[in-house]
């Protein structure tokens, strides 16, 4: 009897399906991705029941790290032309009396939080290593002889007149430090600010009322 | 990875005809080039956004006989005292040191569900049925309204509120952020219509270091 002979099949397999599929996710990641922001520290923020969304825009955040660094961050605005990030600098400056050029206010309109004594400002935005970077992040000074949050805050407030202020924290930072951000705001007359949580669902219901 | 391309076989002398092209195209550096892309963007996306908490602070105002400050009634009065190692004590009405006979006891607690929740689900007893009914109704479509109505409803029914506890918080210096958080997010769970975070008075830091530890 003579063997049967299986017909020779090619090795390659049908790969449509598969970039199909890897079409349609890269597809749908593209569109959805908005890019995580850089930060000066890591936070790991406290849970909460809030389902409240925090703005895209119009929102300067303050951060606080575990050890109570401050980092400081607000965004261009919603409409990107308006450059909030560089006529904030522009206004620091004027404050500081300090000169940046043109190219580093540019610079410095692309980046991300920051925290170090504005002297500092000038070779954080020129450093070209990020590690060098990450080095000159020692938090903004608040001092009472030179707080330089406050001025921050201020000139931000002026720049953007319609900016919220959220505040995020790490879970563990001492509320003192907190506090000292709180209170500065108010002195600012900033009365109502926003939390940066995450979602944590917990719910009660009347069943769980006690009787 | 070429294409085989098999020609047919048995022809002879017959016309030469042009190679058939394999109509098949080799999609493997593409899928390559796909995979990286998309572990690209999966690890840089930020799929949770972040939530935020509102919390609107008591203006500070220097002068005490200001005539806008409201006044507390005094049974109402519910003070939260946060401290170390994530603890929590309460103490109804006011600490007057002039008055030591009607100075009131800390008690302490925690933020479990039967610890600090469950005391402020009884003293809010009727503003959280109420709230809780109004939910309930939505949820099981016995009255269709818009979100907004809805929590404009809501917050009439809170402002309305006159049984329910004037919340006071206080942290002392020990106590961390996330103390801070938990009792706000406990405020909304239970639906308190009035609270602040307050400073804590020297004289309940004294209660705080005789407090039951």
């Amino acid at each position: 009897m003579p063997k049967i002979k299986h017909p020779a099949r090619s090795p390659h397999i049908d790969m449509t399906p598969m970039v199909d599929l890897f079409s349609l996710l890269l597809t749908f990641f593209m569109l959805t991705t908005s890019f995580r922001p850089q930060e000066a520290a890591p936070i790991e923020t406290p849970n909460s029941v809030s389902e409240k969304q925090a703005p895209d825009n119009d929102i300067m955040t303050i951060y606080i790290s575990k050890e109570g660094k401050v980092f400081f961050n607000i965004d261009n605005g919603q409409d990107t032309s308006t450059h909030f990030r560089i006529k904030l600098l522009e206004k620091m400056a004027e404050q500081y009396k300090l000169t940046f050029t043109p190219k580093e206010l540019d610079k410095f309109g692309k980046m991300s939080s920051f925290g170090m004594p504005i002297k500092n400002l000038k070779a954080w935005i020129d450093a070209e290593d990020p590690k060098e970077r990450d080095k000159l992040q020692v938090g903004i000074p608040m001092d009472s002889t030179d707080n330089q949050l406050a001025w921050w805050v201020r000139s931000a407030r002026i720049t953007n007149l319609s900016a919220e202020v959220a505040i995020k924290g790490d879970a563990e930072t001492d509320y003192t430090a907190v506090k000292k951000i709180m209170d500065l705001l108010q002195e600012n007359k900033v009365n109502k600010f926003n939390l940066v949580t995450n979602l944590q669902k917990d719910e009660v219901t009347l069943k769980d009322m006690p009787k | 990875m070429g294409e085989i391309i098999v020609e047919e076989k048995g022809k002879k002398g017959g016309k030469r005809q042009a190679k058939k092209h394999s109509t098949r195209i080799d999609m493997t550096p593409m899928v390559d080039l796909m995979c990286l892309l998309i572990t690209f963007f999966m690890l840089t996306t930020a799929f949770s956004k972040p939530k935020v908490m509102v919390i609107t602070m008591p203006e500070k105002t220097d002068d005490p006989a200001d005539k806008n400050r409201p006044e507390i009634p005094k049974n109402r009065t519910l003070n939260i005292l946060l401290t170390e190692g994530h603890k929590v004590y309460y103490y109804i009405g006011i600490a007057d040191p002039k008055k030591p006979a009607e100075m009131p006891q800390l008690v302490k607690t925690d933020f479990s569900k039967d610890g600090i929740r469950k005391f402020l689900l009884i003293k809010n007893k009727d503003l959280f049925t109420k709230i809780a009914e109004y939910r309930d109704k939505r949820v099981t479509g016995k009255t269709v309204v818009a979100d907004t109505t809805a929590d404009n409803a809501i917050k009439k029914m809170k402002k309305e509120d006159q049984k329910g506890p004037i919340v006071l918080i206080k942290a002392d210096d020990k106590a961390k952020y996330k103390d801070i958080v938990d009792i706000i997010d406990e405020m909304a769970i239970c639906n308190i219509a009035s609270y602040a975070v307050v400073d804590m008075t020297p004289v309940e830091i004294g209660m705080l270091l005789s407090a039951p530890k």
